[in-house]
């Protein structure tokens, strides 16, 4: 009886007695649900344009930051910086396409994720060794990122607000939308979305399935700077981050591998889900159960939607 | 010329089943053993007996475990290290609970427990294939480093958070513990490592070994034919997970002699699923080679800048070794998707033509 009491119903007596609490425990996952969304997002683009489920977004994330770090440390300004470090990404998308996606086409899914955690181990290396291993800080005042925070008054207790996971949640919201109309309007976007549905066809009224290939990997880069800088200008960059990128995963299967609403309703799920979980029900398991949450969660969703919230439905013929 | 079949006549049905039907290999693994079991642990100094054959001895068993589960019933997994540390740390349970029974017989019970965790986590299996397999995995592997990290009661309430090996003797020589030499320790390891290779190439010819490739090449089609699914998948998983388990359970107590959570990390199970791809998906001899591979490699990268003369840090090489280890696993999937084993097979079908270059 004790134990079911904590379980189902001492945490909900501590959310209610304590409102202002819970609303900032929901804040700080939502924030870092945001963050997982993004990362989500560039995965969710590459396997939409190219059905490669990309294990190197996570590096790419710690990779894009730490370039644009270490090229403003050099002495370039931040908005050069910024720029040399877009065109490294787009360097690395042309190279990945030439090297390895090109001599992949038609191969076993299996295969290309094996492929791109090879790429991952190579992307790692070179960013060690060119940029150092150790933590740097991100360059947050020089971009313009706002650094205060506010205090809101509310449920007789106060909430804080961090300006700068306020500019995170308005720039993914941005992000989604230009992605969105990107999607929708432009004549690349709709050879993106040509190619997701099917290679021969779009190849048959000529698209070039290498183009394409090149484009989507610079724009989940882009998305992978965006996700670095407000990554960084909370913590640290680090390579430890690739670990938490990790988690990117989970948000896929609760969204879907197809689809961007799916990739930013399961991050927000997944951050908010993970935070209570922790603050509410971890120290019945003795704390730290952040670190698996996600996973679990994704899995027991699983049994029941196999295709996630949102991504389409999986029909196999014999 | 020297290897080929011709002449080679089979009398009898088992002569045809044999493991090794034509002669040459046979006299080949014999050639292998003996090696392994006489000239190597005679020969072969200390370092290269603790520092290169026991770690490859351990995560060739490791590879093979994966192997079955990957390469032979097609179920990608991201989740071994875990796995091996299930094996570590329920040997090491053991050992406290039955001081008294002989360690080698604690080592190979770990691997139960192993297996019956693999089931567990098996399970999403039934309904989860592909890629979506491969993440649920991944909850095994931090779900149960979690539980290695927390749980004091795995550990002994140590307070390092590590578990240390104890002494352990078979035959009145310390085979466990840090008096135990590197050659008995690696004669130990050898042994088991052989057998449980043995009995793996068995099951997998055999009608379990044969309903997992079922399964692999086509689930539905296998379910047509009367493989039960359910079966053939969680047993795939219980014989990974214990061989698995067997090679954590090994690495900990012949090899490293203390554990952290750490050793059983995310980046563990990656190292062995890149044994078994640069191995060869679906051939025990590949998980041989990609562990070799794989394991060796970084020694040499090692010694490459000391021997021209370089002055490398320590942590250049190790991003050296990561780039290169990167490439080649991309390298192959491009060129030879499997692996050094079907270079081998290749190879040894041009030494049966051999001096021609093609057949008859």
């Amino acid at each position: 009886m004790e134990f079911l009491n904590s379980i189902f119903i001492a945490p909900f007596i501590d959310m209610g007695s304590a409102p202002d609490f819970l609303l900032q425990v929901v804040w700080e996952g939502f924030v870092s649900g945001v963050l997982y969304a993004l990362i989500a997002l560039g995965f969710v683009l590459i396997y939409k344009a190219s059905g490669v489920f990309n294990f190197a977004q996570g590096i790419m994330v710690v990779f894009s930051a730490l370039a644009l770090v270490s090229i403003h440390k050099a002495g370039a300004p931040a908005w050069l910086a910024v720029i040399l470090t877009l065109v490294i990404m787009a360097l690395l998308a042309v190279t990945i396409e030439r090297v390895v996606l090109r001599k992949l086409v038609n191969q076993h899914d299996a295969i290309l994720l094996m492929a791109t955690i090879g790429l991952t181990l190579v992307i790692k290396g070179v960013g060690e060794l060119v940029f150092g291993g150790e933590p740097q800080s991100m360059i947050t005042e020089e971009l313009g990122i706002p650094t205060g925070s506010t205090v809101w008054e509310v449920f007789d207790g106060i909430v804080i607000f961090q300006h700068i996971d306020i500019a995170a949640a308005v720039i993914a919201l941005l992000m989604v939308a230009g992605l969105g109309v990107f999607f929708s309007v432009t004549r690349i976007g709709r050879a993106l979305r040509a190619v997701a549905d099917d290679h021969q066809a779009a190849l048959s009224v000529g698209i070039s399935l290498n183009q394409i290939w090149a484009i989507v990997w610079f724009a989940s880069g882009v998305v992978a700077l965006v996700t670095g800088i407000m990554w960084g200008a909370r913590s640290d960059v680090s390579f430890a981050l690739e670990i938490i990128a990790l988690k990117a995963l989970a948000v896929l299967i609760l969204g879907g591998f197809t689809s961007i609403p799916g990739a930013i309703v399961g991050g927000l799920i997944v951050g908010i889900g993970e935070k209570l979980f922790e603050v509410y029900w971890g120290p019945l398991f003795g704390g730290g159960v952040e670190a698996w949450f996600a996973y679990v969660l994704a899995l027991i969703f699983l049994l029941f939607r196999p295709q996630g919230l949102f991504g389409e439905r999986i029909i196999e013929r014999v | 010329m020297f290897y080929r079949e011709a002449g080679q006549f089979k009398t009898s049905y088992s002569a045809d089943q044999a493991l090794l039907p034509i002669k040459q290999d046979r006299i080949g693994l014999a050639l292998i053993l003996v090696t392994a079991f006489v000239l190597i642990p005679m020969f072969g100094t200390s370092f290269f007996l603790s520092s290169i054959m026991i770690p490859f001895l351990v995560f060739a068993l490791a590879a093979v475990g994966l192997n079955i589960l990957t390469g032979f019933a097609g179920q990608l997994s991201l989740g071994t290290g875990a796995f091996m540390g299930v094996g570590a740390y329920s040997c090491y349970k053991l050992t406290t609970y039955f001081p008294d029974v002989n360690i080698i017989i604690l080592i190979m019970a770990s691997g139960i427990f192993s297996a019956l965790i693999g089931v567990v986590f098996g399970l999403p299996s039934l309904r989860i294939k592909g890629l979506y397999l491969a993440i649920t995995t991944l909850a095994a592997q931090f779900f149960l480093e979690w539980c290695f990290n927390r749980i004091g009661w795995l550990y002994n309430d140590n307070p390092s958070g590590a578990i240390e090996v104890p002494q352990r003797l078979l035959f009145g020589v310390p085979i466990t513990g840090p008096e135990a030499i590197p050659e008995v320790r690696y004669l130990v390891i050898l042994t088991i490592v052989a057998v449980m290779t043995l009995l793996a190439a068995n099951v997998l010819r055999g009608r379990i070994g044969r309903s997992w490739m079922m399964i692999r090449d086509m689930d539905i089609a296998a379910e047509l034919m009367g493989i039960r699914p359910l079966r053939a998948k969680l047993s795939a998983f219980a014989f990974s997970s214990y061989y698995c388990g067997v090679a954590g359970a090994l690495m900990v107590f012949c090899w490293i002699g203390s554990a952290e959570v750490e050793t059983f990390d995310i980046n563990h199970s990656f190292l062995i699923l890149f044994m078994v791809i640069i191995g060869g998906l679906g051939s025990l001899t590949g998980c041989f080679m990609g562990a070799a591979f794989i394991w060796v490699l970084p020694v040499l990268i090692r010694s490459v800048p000391s021997a021209l003369g370089i002055d490398m840090l320590a942590a250049t090489t190790e991003h050296i070794n990561n780039i290169v280890i990167g490439c080649l696993i991309i390298f192959f999937l491009i060129v030879e998707p499997h692996g050094l084993a079907r270079l081998w097979q290749i190879g040894k079908e041009k030494l049966r033509n051999w001096p021609y270059p093609y057949a008859n």
